[in-house]
């Protein structure tokens, strides 16, 4: 039995299907990664997973316990389960430091005292430490995604999704960030992650998904899916991404 | 040219309004270097408008010559002084204006209203009346700020369990802001003492705090309403994710941001409360204007209600002053992102 199991997921946001039965299983400490075009679902497959999307169908375990449909404690299933999104979404009037303790304090029942300090800890792994007084707006986009990282892991959750962390940055700021991620990975952190960073993807994961339409089209190695894509739409994604200089 | 004629005309204007209030004031000296600076500061947009005149013929000249871009810049100065010309002279015309009217009938205006002898009659008793606005205002105020934050919140509950709750607080702040204010003001301070014999002893400036109370709260719902729903749904979604409950998200995310955000509006509900303790008069209490009407009717004069409308100035043009300068603050920072 996975640790994360997506099972038949289906989404629709009116009459527009979204997700057309997804079904996707995360072994522990394993990395995978979602590709494909915008707009083929990862994200909202992550939001899923998170419950900030509610599913029309399909069921999500985690650790062989159902976290979809009624009488689920979201609250409860969302400290497991982590998320970093593309627009970093830290909260404008706390400080980096606040940002982080917020979660720990009001959630998990930590003491002040402690959750500042796992917080400058987790802040000084991401080399964040000389920001903790500082406010959003002063930091770049890269600083903000790494203290947004940093405010998932304080949770200490057992699954963190990544949803294009990288999107929005400017391009010499992907490196550090990836780099956390990297380290995460190797610390034997269990993630899914969509992503557009296809050398990065190569690199770190243990399977590639690559969506066509809310639909997983073909799955695999990271060397299977990117040196001998079998299905037609892969080669022809994949040919655009080369092309444009990402992989 | 239509600058030189609305020169002309504000020139001759002041001149006539600096007579009048020579005259007025006696042959004053004060008053006449007043009327004197005023005539000269109306000479100013002569300046302009002739150079706006030399700006042409050098235009035409120019033209002659055949040196058409030299032409159209001298052109383009022209008609930039011509304009700043009529600017200062549509200024001097509307204050002259002003003036006139105050000296009109023969000081039968300004006697009307700006008489100091009705001032210093009833000035004390006048600031002591306007503390009833103030304290009113002030008490009135906090109570809105928590009223109205709890309504915004009642209409914003999730799912079929807040429906019936959302329901109240949308029929009250429509019936509120659909009410004028001072037919609330009638039927709560006459009619709560007849409807409750005990609040009978209560001093009726408690009736009247209560009734701005719910009338502004139901604006001011509104005003919280707007800045919580201008938060971005991803700040929710962020706080959500992290495990945070409904109320915890409210509460730590949105409400401190939104409050942030609707501070200017805020104020200039606030700035409107404060006018608005003026109702309070066709209640009986004994507030600024039912204080300045006494003396008025006691006089004859509306000295007095003048002097109440400076009361009202004096406190309220900095507060709008400071709302200006939040909004700009504001916009400025928005800018820097």
């Amino acid at each position: 039995m996975a640790f994360l199991e997506i099972d038949e997921v289906h989404k629709s946001y009116g009459h527009h299907e979204v997700l057309k039965g997804v079904s996707l299983n995360v072994e522990r400490h394993e990395v995978v990664c979602l590709i494909g075009a915008s707009g083929s679902g990862k994200s909202t497959l992550l939001r899923c997973v998170n419950a900030l999307e509610e599913i029309q169908g399909g069921e999500i375990r985690i650790d062989g316990d159902t976290v979809t449909g009624a009488g689920v404690d979201l609250n409860a299933l969302r400290r497991d389960v982590g998320i970093v999104f593309q627009s970093y979404n830290l909260f404008p009037h706390m400080s980096v430091l606040e940002n982080v303790m917020l979660a720990p304090i009001r959630v998990a029942g930590v003491a002040k005292g402690e959750a500042r300090e796992r917080a400058m800890t987790l802040l000084a792994s991401v080399g964040m430490q000389d920001y903790a007084k500082s406010y959003p707006d002063r930091l770049s986009g890269g600083q903000q995604q790494r203290v947004a990282i940093v405010r998932a892991l304080a949770m200490q959750p057992r699954v963190m999704l990544l949803d294009e962390i990288t999107a929005a940055l400017d391009p010499e700021l992907v490196g550090d960030v990836l780099e956390i991620v990297r380290e995460l990975a190797n610390g034997g952190l269990t993630m899914l992650l969509a992503t557009h960073e296809m050398g990065f993807a190569k690199e770190v994961a243990s399977q590639v998904c690559f969506l066509d339409n809310g639909s997983i089209l073909e799955r695999g190695t990271a060397e299977q899916i990117f040196e001998q894509p079998r299905e037609e739409r892969t080669q022809q994604f994949l040919s655009r991404v080369v092309k444009s200089g990402r992989l | 040219m239509v600058g030189l004629v609305l020169a002309l005309v504000g020139i001759a204007m002041m001149v006539a309004a600096a007579l009048r209030l020579r005259d007025y004031n006696g042959s004053g000296l004060v008053a006449t270097i007043v009327g004197a600076v005023l005539v000269v500061g109306s000479l100013y947009p002569l300046v302009p408008a002739f150079k706006a005149f030399a700006g042409d013929r050098k235009r035409s000249r120019l033209l002659r010559e055949d040196q058409l871009v030299p032409a159209r810049r001298a052109a383009a100065a022209a008609r930039e002084e011509a304009q700043i010309a009529m600017g200062y002279a549509a200024a001097a015309v509307i204050v002259a204006g002003l003036l006139l009217m105050a000296f009109a009938n023969g000081g039968g205006v300004a006697e009307t209203f700006f008489t100091k002898s009705a001032w210093d009659a009833s000035f004390n008793e006048m600031i002591h009346a306007f503390w009833t606005n103030i304290w009113v205002a002030c008490v009135s105020q906090v109570l809105v700020l928590i009223v109205g934050l709890l309504l915004a919140i009642m209409r914003m509950l999730p799912g079929r369990a807040g429906a019936p709750l959302r329901l109240i607080a949308l029929v009250y702040c429509d019936i509120f802001r659909a009410i004028p204010a001072i037919v609330t003001i009638l039927l709560i301070v006459f009619g709560t003492p007849l409807a409750f014999p005990t609040t009978a002893n209560w001093p009726p400036e408690w009736l009247g705090i209560v009734s701005l109370t719910m009338t502004y709260s139901a604006y001011v719902a509104e005003v919280y309403r707007a800045g919580l729903s201008s938060i971005h749904p991803s700040q929710s979604a962020a706080a959500r994710s992290l495990g945070l409950s409904y109320t915890q998200t409210l509460r730590t995310v949105l409400v401190p941001q939104a409050v942030r955000r609707v501070i200017p509006p805020l104020l200039n509900d606030f700035i409107s409360l404060q006018k608005d303790t003026a109702l309070l008069s066709t209640a009986s209490i004994a507030e600024v204007v039912l204080v300045s009407k006494l003396w008025e009717s006691n006089l004859f004069n509306l000295s007095p209600i003048t002097l109440a409308a400076a009361f009202f100035i004096v406190i309220t043009i900095p507060q709008a002053r400071f709302v200006d300068y939040l909004i700009e603050r504001d916009a400025a920072r928005r800018g820097a992102h």
